[in-house]
């Protein structure tokens, strides 16, 4: 019964699409309209002709096919996001590469949209599902919830990624950074993000602990808080329903305000709290030590979900936005250092007693890394926005470095270490295939990084200085021309920096690959020996 | 289970649950961690009283500084707008001719001028003024003037542009499009004269009888032996320098579509201050005549 179901669902959507794909109005819709359509023309013949068949699904265990399919995703699309974002990093240095016959396709105002998302939504949110479904169940000593709608989120998830990429090379974007996707994309991804809550919530409430783990709190406050965020700054009237172009209900600075609430929690929930729960998880695992205090998660959770919505305006210093509004926002920004440092002393100080790993576990020292760049960045944040501060430091590449420094440092390294855990463990293989590779990757990572941050660094107050510099008599030192000319140097060796990065993350999947595919399987006598 | 977490000796108590073996010590929150956040808080408060921060129901607190980012810019503004307020009025009351005479007038007109440039005239002509030859984009460093090098055409064409739409005044004129008027071996013709008037490469037969054609179709602008006429901004043809290229494919190009480079009319968007220094810049970078 519920296989005919499915076949009247995938049979309508497909002829639906077709109809839309016939009245498209531009290129973005039409090819998003047949992409829909393929999909689920295919899921329907699919669904048709494994009708009937007994379905065997062992439910006794955990669900980790979904958390392996995450774990390829995330590599995948890792690998591509950073692809993209070192070309485009030497497009800025060498304007010749946005070719003349890909020009409004591949230039860098259409690919830099496709390199955020790529890497934040592509690659972080991949992550964070894997992670967060892998983290939820073993915390919580129960199978997913929802039975296959753990698959309907990963499918979900991946036709967004999809839509919103061709989207962006096509040229539908709602012109909000973080937010590009259209009207339909967004609908969608409510429609899986709903799907994401349920599932991860339904596990929780079916736990078999008393108590829900830290890293918990944080994947939840991340699931229900991207919902709210996603929600309110996606509002918008599509001029036609078979066209890709929306426009935004509110206007002015109350959209730039609504936009950059949205903008700043999706760092503060996307980036920090889910990856918190990451971390919360997969340091004291490696670590293999209790988490160094419990008050202190308790404290800094609360006050971190409490103070980051607020912190938004410090992204429209000397605007058109009033400047209450930007006061608060820096000084919601500056209380929220301490709260951010909470995870960073409860990560650190959880290796007390357990430094000496650092000399013989490349998968630790990734981790502490990636909390001391979280630490970094979480200084260096509350800093821009004081508004003198943010008076040289804005629009400049500064703001790209300090993004960087957190995204490569913290997101990046920590998902590499988690990657690094979770593949022997969900492919049941002994240990990983080469050590000596983590060591290369952590390494190109991070010299990779410090090449990133430190010409960004330069490259912005450099760029700020000469911007803001004025003769006795108030004029304009510089034309804007020169400070590009003056920042050349810096942008080879940030695309440099990129391609270390890039590289380390390529050892990374051949590393995984192998594991995979050439290590043993763990037999059960094995199971006493610690695990590397 | 060696998943478990291992307990050291001296190692603090325990909450007593246990996740997927992870534990956790019920260390307090750290003293420094803990005055740190006090003290932000502190300060937060203090800060929101000295500046404009709480949202009431028809305004916000304004803050006992009385502090405006608003105000801090026009502050800013007024203050150099004052400063510069009487070497404006001596530019602006100056004989065009006599700025470069005047120690101060000179002086001010090079950093003004120089700025005003590199905000509103580099997109086109380049930060250090050299135009890009061949894109229709004029170099203002040489003595080759469209419409004249003195410091008064240099003004005028600043004040009012060049065929723009917005200002009735703007410098006006138009080439024909020849396609329509020539047969294809007469522009092949001109397009050898043109090319041998101007010293380069050029196929003799073809320019002699290119020759008249020029007489008959292009002398009226661009004169009898081809230097142009800044009257009409018709271009010298027998220099090396080319707005849109000299080669014979790019001159075939402008002779049978035929070009109009427009330049916008700045009377609207700068003072007339910032166009007399402006003015004075570009007239004493090498080519004012």
């Amino acid at each position: 019964m519920w296989d005919y179901v499915k076949m009247a669902v995938f049979g309508v959507i497909a002829v639906l699409a077709a109809i839309a794909a016939n009245y498209a109005r531009d290129v973005a819709y039409l090819v998003h309209a047949l992409i829909i359509m393929a999909v689920s023309a295919g899921m329907f013949v699919w669904v048709v002709r494994t009708a009937d068949e007994k379905k065997v699904v062992d439910t006794s265990g955990y669900m980790d096919g979904v958390v392996r399919a995450g774990v390829i995703a995330t590599a995948f699309w890792g690998v591509a996001g950073f692809l993209v974002g070192t070309f485009i990093a030497f497009q800025l240095a060498f304007p010749v590469l946005n070719f003349e016959w890909a020009e409004g396709y591949a230039n860098f105002g259409r690919l830099r949209p496709l390199h955020t998302s790529a890497v934040i939504f592509a690659f972080g949110g991949n992550a964070l599902i894997a992670t967060s479904f892998y983290v939820v169940q073993r915390t919580s000593a129960a199978r997913l919830w929802g039975g296959n709608a753990a698959w309907f989120v990963f499918w979900g998830f991946q036709l967004m990624i999809v839509l919103a990429a061709t989207g962006y090379l096509l040229g539908a974007t709602q012109s909000k950074e973080y937010a590009e996707p259209e009207w339909y994309v967004d609908i969608w991804l409510t429609i899986v993000w709903v799907v994401y809550l349920a599932v991860f919530l339904g596990t929780i409430l079916k736990r078999k602990e008393k108590h829900i783990y830290v890293a918990n709190w944080f994947y939840l406050s991340f699931i229900v808080t991207v919902a709210l965020l996603h929600v309110v700054n996606n509002l918008s009237i599509p001029v036609s329903i078979f066209g890709s172009k929306s426009v935004q209900v509110f206007a002015g600075v109350q959209d730039a305000m609504t936009q950059w609430w949205y903008g700043h929690n999706a760092v503060g929930f996307f980036l920090t709290a889910g990856f918190l729960g990451m971390m919360y998880y997969f340091v004291p695992k490696q670590a293999e030590r209790p988490v160094y205090s419990y008050k202190l998660s308790i404290i800094h959770f609360w006050a971190l979900i409490f103070l980051y919505i607020w912190a938004g305006p410090h992204h429209l210093h000397y605007t058109a936005l009033p400047d209450w509004a930007s006061t608060l926002g820096m000084v919601f920004s500056i209380i929220l250092w301490m709260p951010s440092w909470g995870g960073m002393i409860n990560g650190l100080m959880t290796l007390s007693g357990a430094w000496d790993k650092l000399r013989t576990d490349p998968i630790i020292r990734m981790m502490v890394i990636s909390i001391g760049f979280y630490g970094m960045s979480t200084f260096e944040g509350p800093m821009m926005s004081i508004r003198a501060v943010n008076s040289l430091s804005h629009y400049t590449d500064w703001t790209i470095g300090h993004v960087h420094s957190g995204a490569l440092g913290w997101n990046g390294m920590i998902t590499f270490g988690a990657l690094y855990f979770l593949t022997p463990k969900l492919w049941n293989r002994e240990g990983l295939y080469s050590l000596k590779l983590v060591d290369w990757h952590f390494w190109l990572a991070t010299i990779g990084i410090v090449l990133y941050a430190a010409s960004m660094w330069v490259s912005g107050i450099t760029e700020g200085l000469l911007w803001r510099e004025v003769d006795a008599q108030g004029f304009l030192v510089n034309s804007f021309a020169d400070t590009v000319a003056a920042k050349y140097p810096l942008y080879v060796l940030r695309g440099l920096g990129g391609v270390m990065y890039l590289t380390g993350a390529l050892i990374m999947c051949f590393n995984l690959w192998k594991t995979v595919s050439s290590v043993s399987a763990k037999s059960e006598a094995t199971t006493a020996v610690p695990a590397e | 289970m060696t998943d478990k977490p291992t307990k050291k000796p001296g190692d603090v108590e325990t909450t007593g649950h246990s996740w997927d073996g992870i534990e956790e010590f019920n260390n307090p929150l750290p003293r420094w961690w803990l005055w740190t956040f006090y003290a932000t808080i502190f300060w937060g408060v203090l800060y929101t009283i000295a500046y404009p921060a709480w949202p009431l129901i028809s305004g916000a607190t304004p803050g006992v500084l009385g502090y405006s980012t608003r105000a801090e810019v026009a502050a800013d503004i007024t203050r150099f707008e004052e400063l510069n307020a009487p070497i404006e009025a001596k530019l602006e009351a100056a004989d065009l001719t006599a700025i470069s005479a005047d120690a101060e007038l000179a002086n001010y007109t090079q950093n003004a001028g120089a700025a005003v440039f590199k905000t509103w005239c580099a997109q086109c002509h380049g930060a250090g003024a050299a135009g890009v030859q061949g894109q229709g984009y004029p170099n203002l460093l040489d003595d080759d003037w469209l419409w004249g090098g003195s410091i008064e055409d240099i003004h005028l064409t600043i004040s009012h542009g060049i065929r723009n739409e917005e200002d009735p005044d703007a410098r006006y004129s138009e080439m024909p499009a020849f396609g329509e008027l020539l047969a294809e071996e007469e522009i092949a013709g001109v397009v050898q004269y043109v090319r041998q008037i101007s010293g380069q490469e050029a196929d003799a037969a073809l320019a002699t009888a290119g020759e008249t054609v020029f007489l008959d179709n292009c002398a009226a602008c661009h004169a009898d032996d081809g230097t142009g006429d800044r009257f009409q901004g018709a271009p010298n043809l027998t220099d090396a320098i080319w707005l849109y290229g000299g080669s014979v494919d790019d001159i075939t190009y402008t002779v049978e579509n035929a070009r109009f480079g427009v330049m916008p009319s700045w009377t609207s968007r700068l003072s007339e201050a910032e166009i007399r220094a402006v003015a004075a810049y570009v007239h004493g970078l090498g080519g004012g005549e």
